[in-house]
């Protein structure tokens, strides 16, 4: 019976992400896309609260829709172009949907290559730990862990770089 | 009070239904009540008490563009410490090390944006 209930919850968190995902490429409003981005990735840790994932689903909310968002947000009220018109839309659209088909094409054949046929077992299950997740980072991915740290740096060099003013002008 | 693992999520989807039924009931029940007069200076856009200027779109300055970035990096700083915490115990100095290393880094980070300038209020 709770089976149904998550099926029903599954599909309708289904639809919200389909609908709001076909949103983001369709709308005209930049602004407005990246609010249905917002919703697509609630979408998505919605999913990772129904594979038990919780604390992915929350570092989904926390970093994706808290903190990535905000920044596309950003980017978009610094740029000069007439934001919230259609000049965004160009004669590339085949090009895309290609590029899109084939990105789909090719991680679904790797993930169905990897998982085929296998079940998760959620009996008795309270969910991923976040101690196993832990355990996974600070004791096998230690130097991706620690790359992650020199890619902020990085990121934040740049930004610094492109956005200073040149030492001496007084920006007013 | 339901329980387990998804009853904890109808807990919360409950507080969220009651909250939206909350703001929206009490919206649309001020609707029903209220008198519906519109005048241009009603429906101006309120700024602080100033006739708003221009449109709503403007051009924001650059430098906010670091802020937003340095909220992502200390957020997913954050984000590593709570996985961290969890294992801290068993990991003992080893897990110790790798965080300095990885905070190290992102102070690295900080200083450099400090030194540059760029946290100053203009």
């Amino acid at each position: 019976m709770a089976d149904t209930y998550l099926q029903v919850i599954f599909w309708a968190f289904f639809a919200l992400m389909a609908i709001a995902g076909i949103r983001v490429v369709t709308t005209r409003n930049v602004i407005h896309a990246a609010l249905y981005l917002v919703a697509t990735l609630l979408g998505a840790a919605s999913m990772y609260v129904l594979l038990y994932a919780e604390f992915v689903a929350w570092v989904q909310v926390l970093v994706y829709v808290g903190a990535v968002v905000v920044l596309m947000l950003f980017g978009l009220m610094l740029t000069r172009a007439p934001i919230g018109s259609a000049n965004f839309d160009n004669n590339q659209r085949l090009v895309g949907a290609v590029c899109a088909g084939l990105l789909f094409a090719v991680t679904s054949f790797i993930m169905v290559g990897a998982f085929e046929g296998q079940e998760i077992d959620f009996t008795g299950t309270e969910g991923t730990k976040v101690q196993s997740i832990g355990e996974a980072i600070f004791s096998i991915y230690v130097l991706p862990f620690e790359i992650v740290s020199v890619l902020l740096l990085a990121a934040l060099v740049g930004a610094v770089v492109i956005s200073r003013r040149d030492e001496g002008r007084v920006d007013s | 009070m339901p329980e387990g693992y998804f009853g904890s999520y109808v807990t919360i989807g409950v507080f969220a239904v009651v909250g939206l039924v909350l703001v929206f009931g009490t919206l649309a029940l001020t609707r029903l009540l209220r008198p519906n007069v519109p005048t241009r200076a009603k429906t101006l856009t309120y700024e602080s008490g100033i006739d708003p200027i221009g449109t709503g779109w403007a051009q924001a300055n650059v430098r906010y563009y670091v802020f937003a970035l340095l909220f992502v990096i200390f957020d997913v700083e954050a984000v590593f410490l709570f996985p961290w915490a969890t294992v801290f115990e068993d990991l003992g100095t080893q897990a110790f090390v790798e965080m300095v290393i990885f905070i190290g880094v992102l102070a690295l980070a900080l200083l450099y944006a400090i030194k540059k300038r760029v946290l100053e209020w203009l």
